[in-house]
């Protein structure tokens, strides 16, 4: 198994043993068409039967949802930001005055607001840090290359929790045991797209085979950088990155941890060997200290 | 230790400020309980071995009745500590390396039985020669025991705990063998007390290096070992752990020092996993710890933070 750990994974399902797996699933989620509606935050609990958790206002934004969590698998950011003022187009609406007389921007009004609108969702990342320290086995690899948790195997151990770097899988309190988004595993095995990317109205939320959505998010983004949209960029497309690229990718319109992602991920597990390597050099300074503590004098 | 902030508080971009990584769902104290016996356990069946090869009974009972009781105690913190407590024995339903939890597992199961098998052979004198092999095993076991816990906390997405993986298994040696030697010191008659003292120095002189060089080397993502309560907790074990060393050394002239001197080095262990544990989750819930050093190896490729 090359790059077990850490790198590309041409075919990250056939690695996980898998003979002839269907091509690699995922998402692409276009956050320049997305519109808050939170459509696919419904969508996702309704499908799966996700328990309520609605507590109160954040009172910070529309955002009253938060955090990706284990009763939140789809979570709509919303980021009101000041930008510079854009060049406003004439539209020839009648006005007071001389023809073309009041086209200036009023003093103080060089700064618009944009808001910022995001889907967020688990990654189903190539190097799956949740499901490479699961000790029961109860998160595994799908024959999609998806990432999915076997609930009646979950003991509740909380280890995936913390490996997560995008702190999405978390523990249900009252259950104890762990959830996240499976892309609709029951779904897409009979054909059918995720219940969120079904709800999506721009289809800002897409479903798909991985290198077709790859493939159609370069194209869009070339078309937004025509556009002038200097900000938008591409995250977790890149195979080549610290997760070996993802399952679910964004085109965002600006930096990842302005939409609370993390800007360059890495994979605990990366560093295993070496995590490895150190700790069975302690456990023979332990040795060395047990057998040291016996010489010397007989007291 | 030096200040030393080298990122301005405002310098970086998050969402509201809110976390990005998700902190430790484990259960306080449980955890932090477990990786203190287990470490205990394992050093002490270490110990008790050589007060066997060494005849030295009295000091031998007392090993593996630490070796025995922490790591029953221990299991059955972890076992409470599960969201799911009945399904523990899926721990052993797979093993994967990648996992140091299961590795863990698969090593805690055989030691439990072991440890168990050689005290209770030493207690009632049935099979001598089996109980001793048990211990053996056990012994062979308990450095894994005692150190895979560094491994489990250093694999995970906590900068805090990942940046220190290259430390972190010497603290939790050094703090093994502090323990097991300081109980020991405590429960041995003097006669004995030799091996367990020599121990607890040497692991107390270990755990304390080991822990100041890992912070000096965490820089920026040290704060949380210095914050709140995981930051009093360390300082506090550092003192008694510190003492605990001093008074040992002093104790073959000055008797009545050497059990407070065990208990100071058991002590400053045990603070020191609990300060450790703890400042998981703030280190977890501030977003600067992950923002700032992921951009700042963005900008500039060639970093000194891995991982």
């Amino acid at each position: 198994m090359s790059n077990a750990l850490y790198g590309p994974v041409p075919n990250v399902a056939e690695q996980a043993g898998y003979q002839d797996p269907p091509p690699r699933m995922g998402f692409f989620t276009d956050t320049s068409v997305c519109i808050g509606c939170k459509a696919c935050e419904v969508a996702c609990k309704e499908w799966n039967l996700v328990p309520d958790d609605g507590g109160p206002l954040t009172g910070m934004s529309y955002d009253n949802t938060g955090a990706l969590g284990a009763n939140t698998w789809r979570h709509v950011a919303f980021i009101e930001q000041q930008v510079p003022a854009r060049q406003a187009v004439d539209l020839g609406m009648p006005g007071i005055g001389a023809p073309g007389a009041q086209t200036a921007a009023e003093p103080g009004q060089d700064a618009d607001i944009r808001w910022l609108m995001a889907s967020d969702v688990c990654k189903h990342c190539t190097h799956a840090a949740c499901l490479d320290v699961c000790p029961t086995g109860a998160l595994f690899r799908t024959e999609f290359g998806t990432v999915v948790v076997q609930e009646d195997i979950c003991n509740g151990c909380g280890y995936c929790v913390v490996a997560c770097p995008y702190g999405v899988i978390d523990q249900r309190k009252d259950d104890g045991r762990v959830f996240k988004c499976t892309l609709c595993y029951d779904r897409i095995g009979d054909g059918l797209e995720p219940a969120c990317a079904k709800a999506c109205p721009t289809d800002s939320i897409q479903y798909g085979e991985l290198d077709v959505l790859r493939a159609r998010a370069d194209a869009r983004l070339a078309e937004l950088r025509a556009d002038g949209e200097a900000g938008a960029r591409l995250y977790g497309n890149d195979p080549d990155d610290g997760v070996g690229g993802t399952g679910a990718f964004f085109l965002l319109l600006d930096e990842p941890e302005v939409y609370g992602l993390p800007p360059d991920p890495v994979v605990t597990t990366r560093n295993l060997p070496q995590i490895w390597q150190r700790t069975a050099m302690a456990a023979g300074a332990l040795v060395v200290l047990g057998v040291a503590s016996f010489l010397g004098r007989r007291s | 230790m030096k200040e030393t902030r080298l990122v301005p508080d405002a310098d970086f971009d998050s969402y509201y400020g809110r976390p990005i990584l998700k902190g430790p769902v484990w259960k306080q104290p449980d955890v932090s309980l477990y990786f203190f016996l287990g470490g205990l356990a394992g050093a002490s069946a270490v110990l008790a071995e050589g007060a066997a090869l060494t005849g030295r009974p009295e000091l031998q009972r007392v090993s593996r009745v630490l070796a025995a009781a922490g790591i029953t105690a221990g299991i059955g913190a972890l076992i409470h500590d599960l969201g799911r407590p009945a399904r523990f024995l899926h721990m052993l339903r797979v093993l994967k390396p990648t996992s140091p939890m299961s590795v863990g597992s698969w090593v805690m199961a055989p030691f439990s039985g072991l440890a168990t098998a050689a005290l209770v052979s030493d207690v009632t004198g049935v099979l001598p020669r089996l109980g001793r092999t048990a211990g053996i095993g056990a012994a062979v076991l308990g450095p894994a025991l005692s150190t895979y816990t560094a491994a489990l906390i250093a694999d995970t997405a906590i900068p805090t705990w990942h940046e220190g993986y290259r430390e972190l298994p010497f603290v939790f040696a050094g703090g093994a063998t502090a323990a097991a030697g300081g109980l020991a010191m405590v429960a041995t008659p003097a006669s004995e007390r030799g091996p367990a003292r020599r121990l607890g120095v040497m692991g107390g002189v270990v755990e304390l290096a080991a822990t100041e060089r890992m912070r000096r080397r965490l820089g920026p993502l040290d704060e949380p070992y210095r914050q709140g309560r995981p930051g009093v907790l360390l300082r506090a074990a550092r003192a008694l752990t510190a003492g605990g060393v001093a008074a040992a050394v002093l104790s073959p002239r000055l008797p009545v020092l050497a059990r407070p001197a065990g208990a100071a080095l058991a002590t400053g262990s045990l603070l020191t996993r609990f300060g450790l544990l703890l400042a998981g989750r703030p280190a977890a819930e501030d977003p600067r710890h992950v923002v700032v050093p992921q951009r700042a190896r963005l900008t500039e490729p060639v970093g000194t933070l891995s991982g």
